[in-house]
């Protein structure tokens, strides 16, 4: 019997990643062979590593856990002649509000992936990995390792795979419970068995990563694009997409619409046309609010900002960010104090403490937040949000204090009337 | 302190995965499974993992406060985790999460008075897209309202 998806597929997308979604036993590796599982694998073998690096640049896929950075140059800042052992670690800590699509690629197609980490391996001349995965998907690590175990009993892991005389191990990590740990250096520490703390850079990951040896560290979503990649060439991934903007992504909608799933789409798919017809418009006929275009660390977008084409530089043209693909969409009875409230609790609550202006300026802004939607709202209450948020900007050590900045700024800039209405109905509540 | 074959078996192995001298590293998935066996993070689990792994007690207690899923005090035996956030908020997330506290009579990280079930408001786990979303201990409830909820409640009260 096919396999149940969580949402229906939608006759738009293009499917390349997710294209063995819904294949009855798709997690099987004898599913993945059938259907072009490891040619690319064997497509790398016979290529050069600078070979494999310059064809993922070609590709201009850009990291899908989302600060969107060129893979192929990541890949290259590996120092491959380093006498270090080289590690990839591959970042399945899913945890951005509104995410939720690497759930999918190891539920669904976990083979993929770890081709995709052996390609990295060749590329990087490293021999072992280790996929971080949040201690919430407990499910997903049981499921991964019965994937790794079908892969190592299959000669696709472990001593000369496949005798082609290259060693891979390959294993899963546990998360407990923080989203800090989705920021890479702090996924590092964390692996390394310490609080998720970000690390001060340079030196970068590829350089002194994992227990200070050369890491080649990607999301779930941008390993499990490699073997499309190699096996069609990045030319061709390159053009589904937009300039610097290769191939498709995984897209998860959610909030007020009527199909929230996740979908596979090109960069640069229209954004409205993805909510009206992919996501099947907006429930009870009612107007739209806005957009969190990817992630709740996105600034905002209004409904007039929405006319867009969903690509990493088109989004930041407008000042917000494609992220993680996690868009999340608000009708107009959306209360905007309450929506802002909730981000914040959540920044606050996951702010490590390390640097003082996230640690200190989230916990101010949610008690500033929190007083407003109780009703205790004060007339400079709004400059103060955007004041205090702007102060937190590029002030950390990482990116989470901007990432609490950021949709506050936005939410009070553009949705002020919202919370001027509030005060407003404050003040009668208290003449009456 | 010892623990089930199935887990010394895990924990035997986790310990070789790590570079040679790396062994710490096995720290927090070693507390997040042993929780799931003694309960909770208890000063001895605490001992020893940090016997396990090679480090001072200290810098296993401290890794233990900064992880939300780790807890110093047993939760129930089902601990019921909802989210609030964004994506379950805008359908009815919050609600849901009250609902819980009425129907179970308990708060945020309580247990009921048989020590049964626990209730939790978390933040997001990765179920945006079929929210709101419930999990119970490691499964996962999808598109769940206060009519299903309950329903799972009774369902765990009437399993033990």
């Amino acid at each position: 019997m096919p396999k149940k998806l969580y949402n229906e597929p939608s006759p738009l997308e293009t499917r390349v990643l997710s294209a063995r979604f819904g294949l009855e036993n798709s997690e099987r590796l004898d599913t993945y062979l059938a259907h072009d599982g490891f040619k690319a694998f064997h497509k790398a073998r016979e290529m050069k590593p600078e070979q494999i690096i310059e064809e993922v640049k070609t590709s201009a896929l850009r990291g899908r856990g989302g600060a969107g950075f060129p893979t192929g140059l990541k890949w290259s800042f590996v120092p491959r002649s380093s006498p270090k052992p080289k590690y990839i670690i591959v970042n399945a800590d899913e945890s951005e509000p509104g995410t939720c699509k690497d759930r999918l690629l190891m539920e669904y197609d976990p083979h993929q992936l770890i081709e995709g980490i052996l390609i990295g391996g060749l590329a990087v001349d490293s021999h072992k990995g280790y996929i971080y995965i949040r201690g919430e998907y407990r499910y997903l690590i049981e499921h991964m390792d019965r994937a790794i175990a079908e892969a190592y009993a299959q000669g696709y892991l472990g001593k000369n795979i496949l005798g082609t005389g290259f060693d891979f191990d390959l294993y899963t990590h546990s998360g407990a419970g923080a989203y800090e740990c989705g920021e890479e250096t702090a996924l590092l520490d964390s692996i390394e068995g310490k609080r998720g703390i970000p690390r001060m850079k340079p030196p970068f990951p590829a350089v002194a990563g994992a227990w200070a040896s050369p890491t080649l560290l990607n999301n779930v979503e941008t390993f499990s694009a490699i073997p499309a990649i190699i096996r069609d060439g990045g030319a061709a991934f390159a053009a589904l997409g937009t300039p610097k903007n290769g191939g498709t992504r995984l897209l998860c909608v959610s909030g007020h619409v009527n199909k929230p799933g996740v979908y596979e789409v090109p960069l640069g798919y229209p954004m409205m046309k993805f909510i009206n017809e992919i996501a099947g418009g907006i429930p009870g006929g009612k107007k739209l609010k806005a957009v969190v275009p990817g992630g709740s660390s996105c600034p905002i977008l209004k409904a007039d900002e929405c006319d867009i084409a969903m690509d990493y530089d088109s989004l930041a043209k407008i000042g917000s960010m494609l992220g993680s693909g996690g868009m999340v969409v608000l009708d107009e009875t959306t209360d905007m104090v309450k929506f802002a409230l909730r981000i914040m609790r959540f920044y606050a609550h996951e702010s490590c403490g390390w640097c003082i202006p996230c640690r200190e300026g989230t916990t101010w802004l949610r008690k500033i937040l929190q007083r407003f939607d109780d009703g205790g709202g004060r007339a400079e209450d709004v400059g103060l949000l955007g004041e205090l948020s702007k102060n937190m900007l590029g002030r950390t050590f990482c990116a989470l204090g901007d990432a609490a900045a950021m949709p506050t700024i936005s939410i009070v800039e553009k949705f002020a009337d919202d919370f001027e209405k509030r005060l407003a109905r404050d003040r009668q509540m208290v003449a009456v | 302190m010892t623990f089930s074959p199935q887990l010394e078996e895990k924990f035997a192995k986790m310990l070789t995965i790590y570079p040679e001298g790396r062994q710490r590293s096995a720290i927090v998935p070693m507390l997040i499974y042993a929780q799931d066996e003694v309960g909770s993070i208890t000063p001895e689990l605490i001992d020893e993992v940090a016997r396990r792994c090679g480090v001072p007690p200290l810098q296993v207690d401290e890794v233990v406060g900064y992880y939300s899923m780790l807890h110093r005090k047993p939760m129930g035996k089902y601990h019921v985790q909802v989210c609030t956030n964004i994506s379950c908020l805008l359908v009815g997330g919050m609600e849901l999460y009250e609902h819980a506290c009425k129907k179970l009579g308990i708060g945020h990280k309580q247990v009921t008075a048989d020590g049964q079930i626990s209730l939790e408001e978390v933040e997001c786990m990765g179920a945006c897209s079929w929210a709101p979303a419930v999990e119970i201990n490691y499964d996962f409830y999808h598109h769940v309202t206060p009519e299903k909820l309950d329903q799972l409640i009774d369902g765990l009260r009437k399993a033990h």
